[in-house]
């Protein structure tokens, strides 16, 4: 899954501003940011509670409205007005599995209703026996036994409920899939489950994710590439590994130096680096978006881009 | 056999819960005792009653528990009989404090936070007027908050999620008390956020003397604060060790289970260890190893008889028939092995 040059990208969002009107006033939540995903990765966005990913997830799905730039989706523009047939396909291709599995089912309908549901909106109707048959596949494909569909979600375990999110999902039989913290709600135990669901489904279908988190030890396990926004911009963007070997915006190295990690030894050892905004003196010249590296991007003035570049010897 | 400096010595101890007419058993003989001074840290998963063990350390049980049988001594006093929300009161908050969670349900909304740390004053020490609040105001500085006398007469809502848990934080401390419980304190903040608090709490502990223990599920926050890990499953204890004897020489399957299945450990592209199954239920009885069902290397006995604690080393124990001299030997799963080859080679 290396090198992001010549693949072909499924969504790419550029400039993309969402705003949120307040009593006072507009609140900007997303920034202007842009990037690609390609085909057949998992991309991750990483980062804080108010940093804007969960926001950015959204307009992909279109949840959210997009109030400045362009979502491409295979090339075409999918934000704004757009044809009904375009529209149809957004709604099959693109699929989100949200984070808290108690709160994101509907409690009172039965899982073959929930996890059939968007069906409905696909117009193209199909007979009773054609809808059960593929209820019964999705809930196969995440573990579930197909007798669980005539049950409540109140019947089920966190982990399980979050398999029928996933099976909602897969009936669409999607393209994409953002992911917003769908294992954080659940117990260690299992989300290792949970993971290697995701991972296996993504492999036999070929599909790709975004997978949106603030735990980077879950998101440098399962992601090819990694963005990290802050306050609605993107700070730095490159490859999971990359990013770890050479972090450089001072946020992405405060959000590194924060994690924890399951050793004693090493967390005793551990510098904590706090990140402050002053630290950038953009009084002479602002930071733009630069790739520095191969495939690796920050937001940085050039003698920011200097200093990186000194560093790790570019 | 409690030591000299032992703060908290729990017997097996055993917790019940009415549920309308149902009986769970959600603590089923656990012991353990707390030495003045260290921070332990008990882990375990939604379910495996680490919350409700912690809580009837300070008489919270819900009014649909009590303390079934066991014993719970609190500086060599019996308490786990206490009864009357008086005598709770000259433990709870006094001796042994507690910080929640999520701090935005722990604090009172309609009040100010000096308000709020005033109150304790008042209850448990005695003060009032200037006084309580010269000292709401030290203690408000003293946990990192800036501008502490305007802070004072602010609300919780003007605050952010990690200066809303620095508050919990002044109120748990505001009786000096000897044992400071932190129930999941960072779950519900962000990363960043989590190593300032828990570095804040090692801070407080070291001018303040006082025995911390931990409950969560987060092995890297464990791994951060604890002297010692207590690891608990169904109700039970079922390992206890020094940190470096638990993340790297851990002896119970569940313990096993715990570590491998986290992404840390994991190789990328290959699937997690992954522990299969769910937790078991309480309201059933439960024979043999509650987690025997669900371990791929559980002997026939686990099914039949609940293990004791097996001896490791005089600071490590463990609840497993691994351990038994009569037990076939069984190999940990690869991960386990790997972070104790990397600790063999650290180690000096």
């Amino acid at each position: 899954m290396n090198g992001a040059e010549g693949r072909e990208p499924l969504v790419e969002v550029r400039g993309l501003r969402v705003d949120f009107k307040m009593k006072k006033g507009v609140f900007t939540a997303v920034k202007g940011v842009d990037f690609a995903i390609y085909k057949g990765e998992t991309f991750g966005l990483v980062g804080e509670s108010g940093s804007g990913k969960t926001t950015i997830g959204r307009a992909i799905v279109r949840i959210n409205q997009a109030s400045a730039g362009d979502i491409l989706f295979k090339g075409r523009r999918i934000n704004g007005a757009i044809a009904k047939e375009l529209d149809r396909e957004v709604v099959q291709k693109i699929q989100m599995i949200f984070q808290d599995p108690m709160a994101s089912l509907n409690e009172r309908a039965k899982v073959d209703y929930i996890v059939s549901e968007g069906l409905y909106n696909l117009g193209k109707p199909l007979t009773e026996a054609e809808r059960e048959a593929k209820v019964e596949k999705a809930l196969l494909e995440v573990g579930l036994l197909p007798e669980f569909a005539s049950r409540f979600p109140h019947e089920f375990s966190g982990g399980q409920r979050q398999r029928i999110g996933i099976a909602r999902a897969l009936i669409m039989e999607p393209e994409f899939i953002v992911a917003d913290e769908p294992i954080s709600a659940l117990d260690v135990s299992i989300r290792a489950q949970v993971l290697n669901l995701l991972s296996a489904i993504q492999k036999a279908k070929g599909l790709t994710y975004m997978f949106i988190a603030h735990d980077l030890s879950v998101v440098r396990f399962i992601t090819d590439r990694i963005a990290v926004i802050n306050k609605g911009e993107i700070v730095e963007l490159a490859e999971t590994e990359e990013l770890f070997a050479r972090p450089m915006h001072p946020y992405t190295r405060a959000l590194l130096s924060a994690i924890p990690v399951p050793d004693p030894i090493a967390q005793r050892g551990r510098k904590i680096k706090i990140y402050d905004p002053s630290v950038h003196d953009y009084s002479k010249e602002g930071p733009a978006w630069t790739e520095i590296a191969s495939g690796h991007h920050v937001l940085a003035n050039r003698a920011e881009l200097e200093a990186y570049a000194k560093e790790f010897g570019l | 056999m409690a030591k000299a400096n032992t703060i908290l010595s729990v017997k097996d101890l055993v917790i019940k819960f009415d549920l309308r007419g149902r009986v769970l058993t959600a603590i089923r003989g656990a012991s353990l005792d707390l030495q003045e001074g260290e921070t332990l840290a008990i882990v375990g998963e939604s379910g495996s009653g680490k919350s409700v063990f912690t809580k009837s350390f300070i008489g919270m049980l819900d009014q649909n528990g009590w303390v079934d049988s066991g014993s719970i001594e609190f500086e060599g006093k019996e308490i786990s009989k206490l009864k009357s929300e008086d005598e709770w009161l000259a433990i709870r908050g006094k001796k042994i404090s507690m910080v929640f969670q999520d701090p935005m349900t722990a604090l009172n909304p309609l009040r100010t936070v000096g308000a709020q740390i005033g109150e304790v004053l008042e209850l448990h020490r005695g003060m009032s007027g200037r006084v309580a609040e010269i000292a709401t105001v030290e203690m408000l500085e003293r946990v990192g908050i800036p501008n502490p006398e305007m802070r004072y007469k602010q609300y919780p809502h003007e605050f952010s999620g990690g200066m809303r848990q620095r508050v919990v934080i002044a109120i748990a401390m505001a009786c000096n008390p000897r044992v400071l419980i932190c129930d999941e304190p960072t779950t519900a903040l962000d990363v960043t956020i989590q190593a300032q608090i828990l570095d804040l709490i090692r801070a407080l502990q070291k001018d303040f003397n006082f025995t911390t223990i931990y409950i969560t599920h987060d092995l890297g926050v464990v791994a951060d604060v604890a002297d010692r890990v207590a690891v608990m499953y169904g109700g039970k204890i079922v390992e206890t060790g020094t940190a470096e004897e638990v993340f790297y020489d851990p002896r119970h399957p569940y313990t096993w289970a715990l570590l491998s299945s986290l992404p840390q450990l994991g190789i990328k592209g290959q699937p997690l260890y992954s522990i299969s199954g769910t937790p078991p239920n309480l309201f059933n009885e439960i024979r043999g190893d509650a987690f025997a069902p669900r371990n791929p290397r559980a002997l026939k006995i686990d099914f039949v008889e609940a293990p004791p604690m097996f001896e490791v080393s005089p600071t490590h124990y463990a609840a497993t028939w691994l351990l038994d001299p009569r037990s076939p030997k069984v190999e940990p799963p690869a991960a386990i092995a790997a972070m104790k080859a990397k600790y063999a080679r650290s180690a000096p």
